[in-house]
Parts: C-alpha cells; structure tokens; sequence
C-alpha cells in the first residue's frame, strides 16, 4: 500500500481497520489484504466479483472491516458483497469507499451489498464515502443495500456521504419479519455540481416490526440531491421516517415519500422539512460571539452529525 | 457603562421607538417594563445589535458601537437571552454551553451552570437542543448560555414568557441570586411584580418612550396603583 493508499483507508475507517477482527481489503477491483478469524469468514465469490461474509451463530461481538480503495482514475468497479449473519450473532460492519482520482476520466465504483439477519442477529453497519483528487474525472459511488431481517433481528445502517463524490445513486431496499427493527441515519453534504438521489423502500411484513429513517442533508453550491422513500406496511408496524435538509447557495433538495399502509394496525409516520439555516440560529450562536461563517459551520456540523 | 442617545427606530411609517436616552451603570439590575408593543424587545435588540436603529448612537464603556455586529458587541462583553430561545437539531445542551464560554469548559463546569438555573444536570448536559425539550427547559438553558458567557452587560428578554407558574417560582430564585452576586449590569424586560421587586431600577416604556425611571418600590406604586400604563400601537 502506498501513501494514498493509507490517506483514503484512513479517510473512511479512521484507522480502525487495523483493530478489526474480520478485514478484507479491496483495491482497484482486486482483494489486497484479508483476515478471518474462526467466528467470521471471509471468502471470495465464485461467479461474481465480491465477498462473502459468514459470521457464525452465536458470534457474541465482532469488528469486520470492509473497506475499498480506488486510485486508478476510468475504472468501474462493480463488487457483489453477501453478509450471512448466524441466529443470536452480535457484529459490527465497517464499509466504505474512497476514490482518487487526479485525472480526467471518470472513476466508479457500485457496491452491492446483501444482508441476511438470522433470529435475533443484531447488526450495525457503517458506510463512510469519500472522494478527493485534483484531476476533472468524476468520482461517482452507486451503493446498493438489500436488508433480510429474521424475527427478532436488529439493524442500524449509519451511512455518510460528505463531500468530493460526484454523483451518488444510493438504493436500499430492505424487508422486515417480526419483531424486527430497522434504524437508518443517513447524513449527505453536497457542493459543487454533486448529484445526490437515496432511494429507500422498506416492506415491514411482520408483525410488531419497526424502522426509524433520519435522513439529513445539506446541499450547497449548484449540488442537487433527491430523497425519495417508500415504506410499505404489510403488518402492524411502526415507520418513521424524517428527512430533514439544509439548503445552502443555489443547492436544490427534492424530497418524494411514500407511506403505503396495507394493514389496519400499521402506524406510518413521514416528516419532511427544508429549509435554508434558521436565522435565529444563527443569531443566537452570533450572539454568543460567533462569527456568521463560524455560526454557519457549527449548524452544519452540529446537523450532519445528530 | 452603556448609553443608547436620541434612538429611535421606525418600521413601516410607524414610530416604534421615539428618542431614547437611557444610561445604565455598573452592577446594578434594571427592569425594563410596559405594555406589550411598547418597544421593549426592540430596544433591546437594538442594544445587541440584532435590529439597527433609525437614527441615535450606542455607546459601550464609551465607544461607539451603532454600527457593531452582534458578533463584536458579543465579544465586547454583551449578551442576550432571546425570548423564544432557538432550538438546534444535532446540538448538544454541552456544546452550545461551550459556544457560550469560548474555552475548554468540562462537563462538570457545564453542569454547575445547569444547576444554576434549576436543572438536574446529569439528565439535560448531553441532550441535544431539539424538539423533545420543553418550553420551559429551553428558557432555562437559554439563561444558563448568559450565565456561563458572564457579559457585562446582560440582556433578559421576558424570561418568564412561555414557562408555567412552578418554573418561573425557581426562575425568579435566578434572578434573585443574580441580583446578589454579578458583577455586571443585568437588563430583564418583564411584566412578573416579582422580578420588578428584585431590581434596583424600574424602567417604564409607553409607547415607544420611557415615560418613568426610577427605583423599584416607588415605581410598582405608581404603576399598579394607577394603573398607568397604555398600551402602544408597536408591534414588538
């Protein structure tokens, strides 16, 4: 690995990857580096490019890290990741993806990652994107997560999108059985002519499942980003879904819900708000002795991270 | 301390504030009184610099800072407490406690000012500053952000609006330890008898001019005894 190498895998992971108890390494389209242990496994996939990831039943607590790193300026990576997630198994996920690119060719990467929640698995998943580079090639991320939750399972999907990637199509898609819950935190800032579209469609089909989507987002300079969701309750359920936006300069946010109630007892709640910076937020933080730009930075900071 | 000369304000053709004088001095507690859309909140905007006058002059330990943003005039040492304090998705009560003392402030340091105001610490210090607090809860972190900043000067825009009878008991015990300890000027618009008692000096705006200055006992007489006060046409 090289100097930009370890920039981006720090850039994501935060050098945690060196802590990790599960790591797979993905370079320029090719695994460089992998650790298993004897509760997780890590093999490559037959027919596809990928991953997959079997964490065994019973798995008490686990870091797996899965981090991928592109540095050659038009390649499309496309990888097909599968998480099997053993009854009772208790993992924490670690993904991301960091693009370099000082040339003018466009440089993409499409994750495609596949959850399996056994009985009572809980699962928390991190994904981190960032792109950096000097050069006029866009540096595009298309992630693409399908969720299967078992009954009594537990999901939290934390994922960031701050600055640098060009154009974004994130698409999740997830289907709950009983007694499930589902969390999503979504935080994405946009600038300079980014694109940003997450499109979520949960279906919660058993009964007593839940979902809490938060999605925030602050879209600057001429950035467009679209949020669009489709909850669908098929049992009694609960759904709450808040999507709340920040515009700055000339960004532009579309937000598009859909609560699809199917069943007496499903209880679908959507909230939506944009908006540009309150002023009086920013008149309380000036008079605390703020300056406007520093008042500004702190909301922003303050609302990606909440 | 502070001197505001011949400020007025006008909005819309309407005279919202009509040639005001008023000097305030070193550690003493002022309450600024009167019916509503007599200018209360407007002249104390003005003094924070969130509203510009029409035409006067401010001046602080005698510089002239008419034309200072709130930013320099929060720096020079005055401060504000809004009357609806502002909430902030993803900001923590912790955080907005630091922005107020501009130093490394510890978490215990945090808490004390909570304590301050009434509020049991431990629940409210890592709470973020969004919907799920109260009315009454956000008034009192909003007062806690003055006390931890410590201002020279330090503006209250009617601390009691907005809180239930059982908080605004413990409110006016703030105000009452305030008057006894800080060194700085203390401004508190309110119509509460209780917090009028406590100042050194109650100020009288009608419509738009001060039409009554002085101490506090002699003035709630001549208020509430005549029943004084007219109600202006401003809106505040």
């Amino acid at each position: 690995m090289n100097n930009v190498d370890t920039h981006l895998l720090t850039e994501i992971t935060g050098n945690d990857y060196l802590d990790a108890d599960a790591l797979n390494i993905r370079k320029n389209g090719e695994s460089i580096k992998r650790v298993t242990n004897p509760y997780i496994d890590i093999k490559p996939k037959k027919d596809q490019s990928g991953i997959e990831v079997y964490v065994k039943e019973n798995t008490k607590f686990g870091i797996i890290h899965i981090p991928v790193i592109i540095t050659e300026s038009g390649l499309k990576d496309v990888v097909y990741n599968d998480f099997y997630i053993g009854d009772n198994a208790n993992v924490i996920i670690m993904a991301g993806c960091g693009i370099h690119n000082d040339l003018h060719k466009n440089s993409e990467h499409d994750g495609i990652h596949r959850f399996f929640l056994g009985n009572n698995a809980k699962v928390k998943y991190v994904e981190k994107h960032y792109g950096e580079g000097s050069g006029n090639g866009k540096k595009i991320l298309n992630p693409t997560t399908e969720i299967y939750m078992n009954s009594g399972s537990h999901m939290t999907m934390n994922t960031t999108q701050i600055k640098g990637v060009d154009d974004t199509i994130r698409i999740t898609k997830a289907e709950l059985g009983a007694d499930t819950t589902l969390v999503i935190n979504e935080h994405i800032l946009t600038n300079n002519a980014n694109c940003a579209k997450t499109d979520f469609t949960i279906e919660l089909n058993g009964e007593g499942s839940s979902t809490h989507i938060t999605s925030r987002s602050v879209a600057c300079d001429n950035s467009v980003q679209e949020f669009k969701s489709n909850i669908i309750g098929n049992a009694k359920c609960y759904a709450h879904v808040e999507c709340d936006a920040i515009l700055k300069d000339q960004g532009k946010v579309i937000a598009i819900p859909e609560i699809n109630a199917q069943n007496i007892d499903a209880n679908l709640i959507h909230e939506a708000a944009i908006g540009k910076i309150a002023g009086e937020q920013l008149l309380k933080l000036m008079s605390l002795g703020l300056s406007e730009k520093e008042s500004e930075e702190a909301i922003i900071k303050g609302f990606l991270r909440g | 301390m502070i001197e505001l000369k011949d400020i007025s304000f006008i909005k819309d053709n309407k005279v919202i504030l009509d040639n005001i004088n008023l000097k305030l001095e070193k550690e003493k507690f002022y309450c600024l009184t009167g019916p509503n859309g007599s200018g209360k909140s407007t002249l104390a905007k003005i003094i924070m610099g969130i509203i510009s006058p029409t035409s006067g002059k401010i001046y602080f330990n005698g510089e002239d800072i008419t034309g200072a943003s709130i930013t320099d005039r929060a720096n020079m040492g005055i401060g504000f407490a809004f009357q609806q304090p502002v909430r902030f998705k993803g900001i923590t009560v912790f955080e907005l406690l630091k922005f107020a003392t501009k130093k490394d402030m510890s978490k215990a340091d945090a808490c004390e000012y909570l304590a301050k105001v009434g509020l049991c610490a431990r629940e409210y210090v890592d709470r973020e500053i969004n919907n799920t607090l109260s009315g009454g809860e956000l008034k009192r972190i909003e007062i806690a952000t003055i006390i931890a900043r410590s201002p020279s000067l330090a503006i209250f825009d009617e601390p009691e609006a907005g809180i239930d009878l059982w908080s605004f008991q413990n409110l006016n015990k703030v105000f009452k330890e305030l008057e006894d300890s800080y060194k700085g000027v203390i401004l508190v618009i309110s119509h509460q008898e209780k917090i009028l008692e406590i100042a050194d000096e109650v100020i009288l705006l009608e419509q738009g001019k001060i039409t009554k200055r002085g101490k506090s006992e002699d003035m709630l007489n001549v208020m509430f005894c005549n029943n004084c006060c007219k109600g202006g046409s401003a809106s505040e």
